[in-house]
């Protein structure tokens, strides 16, 4: 092999680094969305891959539930501070307050109503680019979504009307009102992930590593319990060793039972996994098309 | 769904063509489901729609046809996008739709392959779209083919079929620029000669399509001579804290050709002015030498005028320059391209006003003949046209160097992508303004 070669990690490290640089030189008012989550780590160490040793040139924007994980939130704002940041954070329960977002009656979940308050905040701010760490392995709607994933006036995403995306030109034009999501990790897997964070040394939330946890058994999912996730009186807590396989927000995100205590312990258990990452997110489950009804009324 | 494997050495980009109907996306859910690259809430999902509305047959189809339209009309309306790995190779398959109306995806799904898979219906073999499919890699220069004859279980598994369909190819091939072409006999439905070798044709004597996948040999895309970065960014530390990044002014990009060295004399364009490579920074650190394509900060000897949108170049092969430029392109919009039309293009990192001066000829898919002087390119057309951009652009010819020979056609207004354009080799090298252009 000759000395000019790059391996897959480097290959998509340079993709990525490509596109990050784009939205600095294309948009006015960019911001990356940060929730602390292993996809979003890895954006913000593309962002010092790109952009060092100069400041990194756009803001770092949260949409907090309210039903963080408290690592997440404590390891978010940390983050964050190490790198030099500016930090936003809007609450949707401030966006419920405002009247912003409307809770469907009876809905516990949050989920949805990250909606508007992305895009209030968006339009707050005047944003005309939000890069995201969302991957086309995920899930079936995703896999279909361009790199630069264009907004209408209304955030509203419309996949059969997507801009054509050849080599690596990227059209970022925009009328006023509009956006552009942006998406660097669109090719990378989950195990690509891991095998970047392992290569970077870079830190995550503890609950990716397995720890003692009370849960409870519910619909097939341990989950942990918390004040929002309190014990029905039919369900037994138990104390086990788990970690997140992914983050969502407290009340939905199954824990998996593990030993894994390390970035190769996670690799091997990523190789030998037979569901898929998202096979333990509740929101996930609603409908075979939840995720695209979400992603065209403005999701991430 | 990757699996774990010590080192995995490559990626090969692949996409799958054909027309509706002649099984892509059962094909592609035929490699994940034999390569076992399937979870088991994926294929729960394909079971519990096949219970509700595929009468209890699974649709492997539904894999990849990822939105509700696509599910209900029972076609690939947009790329989807699959990975996964074997022990020997990552693979990103694109699954580029077949329907006429959406042959601009195709373009988007194929345009950063290395190996195009075009599908065809054993039993109607080749046909418009085929050739079409196959002339549009052929004109983004995708060194590898397969020819997918699919649906064999359908002809009897017939030699002689299979014989008469690679002769129908083999007719137009030479009219196109495709170096290697391999034909495998396969059905996506039942499996055969996708992941395991088929029983039904004993007279094939060559690989799976999987066992091609693996082995074919993906010689480096990039061009390591002539050195080009367009400048993305320029990086201009603000109050920075430490003294010695007060006056650090570096150049950003993704070296789009070739390799560059510590005390490399480069030229900047628009300009000529020549000043010497001093660091290449990283992240990492900083390096003696870096290449194509990989993204770096040049900082250079002498302060000039370099913004998003300059190349810096190699002295050794100087690009072509300039604002008349004669080009290839595939439309893609349903408003046709028209002589006299204004557009912004994108080539590399700068956007320039361009009008089309010239339609010289669009490619007639029954023939692959020219036909001169059309009126308008059409949707789907391919064609060669010659514009005049507002400002002077470098670039090389696609054939030489895709990442400096391409761009892109946006239409003002209402800034829709609307065409990909592959540039000529330019007829003369960038002559720089001053003939002492050296500080």
């Amino acid at each position: 092999m000759s000395r000019y070669h790059l391996d897959h990690l480097q290959h998509l490290e340079t993709e990525a680094i490509h596109i990050m640089r784009e939205v600095a030189g294309e948009f006015e008012r960019p911001a990356i969305l940060f929730s602390g989550g292993k996809d979003s780590i890895c954006l913000l160490r593309l962002a010092e891959k790109a952009f060092r040793p100069a400041d990194i040139p756009m803001p770092f924007l949260n949409v907090d539930t309210g039903h963080h994980f408290p690592e997440l939130n404590e390891f978010r704002d940390r983050r964050a501070a190490q790198l030099g940041g500016k930090l936003i954070v809007r609450k949707v329960e401030d966006a419920i307050a405002k009247g912003i977002a409307i809770p469907a009656p009876g809905e516990i979940s949050r989920n949805k109503l990250q909606i508007p308050t992305l895009l209030a905040a968006v339009e707050e701010f005047r944003f005309d680019c939000a890069i995201g760490g969302a991957r086309r392995d995920e899930e079936k709607a995703r896999a279909k979504e361009r790199f630069f994933s264009f907004r209408d006036s209304f955030g509203q995403w419309d996949p059969k009307n997507q801009r054509p995306e050849i080599w690596n030109v990227y059209n970022a034009r925009l009328n006023p009102g509009e956006h552009m999501r942006v998406f660097p990790l669109s090719n990378w897997t989950e195990m690509d992930v891991w095998e970047y964070i392992k290569r970077e040394k870079l830190e995550v939330p503890s609950i990716y590593f397995s720890h003692k946890r009370q849960c409870v058994r519910r619909s097939g999912q341990w989950l942990p319990v918390t004040t929002l996730v309190p014990p029905k009186p039919s369900e037994e807590v138990r104390e086990i060793v788990v970690r997140v396989r992914t983050i969502g927000d407290i009340i939905s995100t199954g824990m998996i039972e593990s030993p894994a205590n390390t970035f190769d312990d996670i690799i091997a258990e990523v190789a030998a996994a037979r569901v898929t990452e998202r096979g333990s997110r509740a929101d996930d489950k609603a409908s075979e098309a939840a995720m695209e009804d979400r992603k065209k009324a403005g999701y991430f | 769904m990757s699996h774990s494997s010590p080192p995995v050495i490559d990626i090969l980009r692949l996409n799958t063509c054909g027309s509706v109907d002649d099984g892509k996306s059962t094909l592609i859910g035929r490699l994940l489901y034999d390569s076992k690259s399937l979870m088991e809430d994926q294929i729960e999902a394909l079971e519990r729609s096949a219970d509700i509305t595929g009468g209890g047959q699974i649709n492997l189809a539904n894999l990849t046809d990822g939105l509700r339209a696509e599910r209900e009309q029972g076609i690939t309306i947009d790329v989807a996008y699959r990975y996964f790995a074997t022990p020997k190779r990552k693979f990103i398959i694109a699954d580029t739709p077949g329907h006429v109306q959406y042959t601009r995806n195709m373009v988007t799904g194929a345009s950063n392959s290395n190996l195009s898979i075009v599908l065809v219906d054993a039993r109607l073999g080749v046909i418009e779209q085929s050739r079409r499919h196959t002339a549009i890699a052929s004109l983004l220069r995708i060194p590898h083919l397969v020819v997918a004859i699919n649906k064999m279980d359908l002809v009897g598994w017939s030699e002689e079929r299979y014989n008469e369909i690679r002769e129908q190819f083999e007719e137009f091939l030479p009219r196109l620029d495709i170096k290697d072409v391999k034909f495998i006999p396969l059905s996506a439905l039942n499996g055969d000669n996708v992941v395991d070798a088929s029983p039904h044709t004993p007279w094939y004597v060559g690989p799976t399509l999987l066992g091609h996948l693996e082995t074919v040999h993906i010689a480096s895309d990039w061009n390591l001579d002539a050195f080009r970065l367009p400048v993305q960014w320029v990086n201009r530390p603000n109050n920075p804290t430490d003294h010695r990044l007060h006056d650090f002014r570096g150049f950003s990009g993704q070296i789009g050709r070739g390799i560059v060295r510590v005390g490399q004399k480069v030229m900047a364009l628009p300009g000529g002015v020549v000043s010497t490579v001093k660091e290449i920074n990283t992240f990492d650190g900083p390096v003696a030498e870096a290449f194509c394509p990989q993204s770096v900060t040049l900082v250079l000897e002498h302060d000039i005028d370099v913004s998003r949108g300059s190349m810096l170049v190699g002295l050794d092969s100087l690009p072509g320059g300039g604002t008349e430029l004669h080009a290839k392109v595939c439309w893609m919009h349903p408003r046709a391209l028209q002589r006299g039309k204004k557009y912004f293009i994108k080539h590399t990192t700068s956007t320039v006003q361009a009008v089309i001066t010239e339609i010289e000829h669009k490619l007639d898919m029954a023939t692959l003949e020219a036909m001169p002087a059309p009126a308008e390119l059409a949707m789907n057309d391919l064609g060669e046209i010659r514009l005049r951009t507002s400002k002077p652009i470098y670039f090389d010819g696609y054939s030489a160097n895709r990442l400096t020979g391409s761009f892109i056609i946006i239409e003002q207004g209402t800034n829709a992508t609307v065409g990909a354009g592959m540039l000529l080799p330019p007829t003369e090298v960038v002559k720089p303004e001053s003939t002492d252009y050296t500080i």
